[in-house]
Parts: structure tokens; C-alpha cells; sequence
């Protein structure tokens, strides 16, 4: 884990969860912008977890537990993909909060992923 | 979409949404747990198994329309607001029986009280549908051939 990359995803899925409640509320359906963030932060989850495989491999393993660690890299990739197939089946506001909860959680994950690589508490 | 169940409507779906986070969170600590050091907090490991079933059975009892189903989700959420409440005082007195935290311990503090916040929710919502649910053919609104 590369610890800014982990910050950058750590706001992303911050501001993502807050934009998708806060429109979900209002009243939006989900749209492009919504899932798109939801996408992005998948994306980006993709890629701290290749990071992740390859710094072991380089000689700097994580310094807490690393099976905690792959439990935790293996099911927050889950989050965001489920989030997005409920926003396609329920077109409802509600799938817009539940993908902004997706974002939270996510975000959430993350910082705790953050503090068991280098093994924090 | 007509079988939906009545529970699985507006802001039932964000609670259903939120379980399976729960019932996410609760799987993932207690394969961590029982996989590294089962023997040294036995029981709060078990629990946390436990703790990541019920909160599975729950989301799929919130789903899925019908009396029984919804039976199922009283039971199952009824289940876990004891859970939260029993050992979450449990775990303020008593150490030597959780050496080890489990997802209910200091009544979910670990998880932004979610796990107290959650089964409350639930409840309320459970209650407020209990017209609807209980009027329902077990099959569902729309399957009529089914009920009675």
C-alpha cells in the first residue's frame, strides 16, 4: 500500500459518498456521475490492490497483518461493483444513497486497510 | 417487480443496503479471526461467526416478500439488538471472557455503533410494514394462486 494513494482514495470515496447522499435525498436517480464516482473509486481500489502484490515482491511487505490486510483488499473490491448493479436494477433515489453508502464504506475500508499495512494500532 | 417484498420499498432498501455491509464487515473479521488464533478468544470468535450469519439471514429475510420471510427477519433482528445489548454490556465487565473483541463488543463501537443503530432501525421498520407484510400471500403480493 502506498500511504498518499491511499489519502487520494480516502477523499475520493468521501466526496463521492457525500455528492450520492446528498443527491440521492433530493431526489436523483442514479446517473452517469454517480455510478461514474462508484467506478472511479473501483478503479482506483484496482490499483492500490496491484500495489499491494507488487511491494511484497519488492521487499517491502506490509508491516502489520497480512492476511488481515487481503481479507480486508479482497472484499472492499466487492463493494463498489455491488453498489453499482443494484443502481442498475433499482432505478430508484434510494439506489443513489446506497451507492453513496458503498462510497462511505469504502472509504472507511480503506483507511483501515491503511492502518493495518503499517500496522498503526 | 411486482414481488417485491413490501419491507424492500424507499428507505427499507438503503437498511437492506447497510446489512449487507454489516453482514460483510462481521464475515470478514470472523474468517480472520477463527483462520489465525481461534484458540486464544474462543468464544468471541464464535460469536463473531455467529454475528456474520445472522446478519446475512437478516438481509436476505428483508428481501425476499412473504409471511414466513418475514417472520424470519422479527426473529433474526430481534436476535441481534439481544446480541448487541447482552454483549456489549458483557464486554464492558467482563474481560476475561472477551480477551479479543467481537463485532458487538462496547455495543459496536468499532463499527460507528451500527451494529446498536442497525437492529432499532430494523424494528421500526418492521414494525411499521407489519400490516402489509402479515395481509400478504406467503408467495407475495402478486402471486395470488400462492396464498391461503
Amino acid at each position: 500500500m502506498i500511504e498518499w494513494f491511499m489519502w487520494v482514495q480516502l477523499v475520493v470515496a468521501v466526496l463521492a459518498g457525500l455528492f450520492a447522499v446528498v443527491v440521492g435525498f433530493i431526489g436523483w436517480k442514479p446517473n452517469d456521475y454517480t455510478v461514474g464516482s462508484l467506478a472511479l473509486i473501483e478503479l482506483l481500489l484496482l490499483a492500490q490492490g496491484v500495489v499491494s502484490l507488487v511491494l511484497p515482491a519488492t521487499g517491502s511487505p506490509p508491516e502489520g497483518n497480512a492476511l488481515e490486510f487481503g481479507v480486508y483488499a479482497v472484499s472492499v473490491l466487492l463493494v463498489p461493483p455491488a453498489a453499482i448493479l443494484w443502481a442498475l436494477i433499482d432505478r430508484t433515489k434510494w439506489s443513489t444513497v446506497v451507492l453513496g453508502a458503498g462510497a462511505f464504506t469504502v472509504a472507511v475500508m480503506v483507511y483501515r486497510m491503511y492502518q493495518i499495512w503499517f500496522a498503526l494500532n | 417487480m411486482a414481488t417485491r417484498s413490501s419491507l424492500a420499498t424507499g428507505i427499507g432498501r438503503v437498511l437492506i443496503a447497510v446489512y449487507g455491509i454489516l453482514a460483510l464487515a462481521a464475515t470478514g473479521r470472523s474468517v480472520v479471526q477463527i483462520i489465525e488464533k481461534f484458540s486464544y478468544a474462543p468464544f468471541s470468535y464464535t460469536l463473531s461467526a455467529v454475528a456474520a450469519v445472522v446478519y446475512i439471514v437478516a438481509m436476505i429475510a428483508l428481501i425476499v416478500p412473504g409471511r414466513a420471510w418475514y417472520r424470519v427477519a422479527c426473529v433474526t433482528i430481534v436476535f441481534e439488538m439481544t446480541g448487541v445489548l447482552v454483549i456489549g454490556t458483557l464486554s464492558l465487565f467482563d474481560r476475561q471472557l472477551f480477551p479479543d473483541d467481537t463485532i458487538w463488543s462496547y455495543y459496536g463501537m468499532g463499527y460507528a455503533f451500527a451494529p446498536l443503530v442497525l437492529p432499532a432501525a430494523g424494528l421500526w421498520w418492521l414494525r411499521k410494514h407489519h400490516r402489509a407484510a402479515v395481509a400478504a400471500p406467503a408467495g407475495g403480493p402478486s402471486t395470488v394462486a400462492a396464498g391461503e
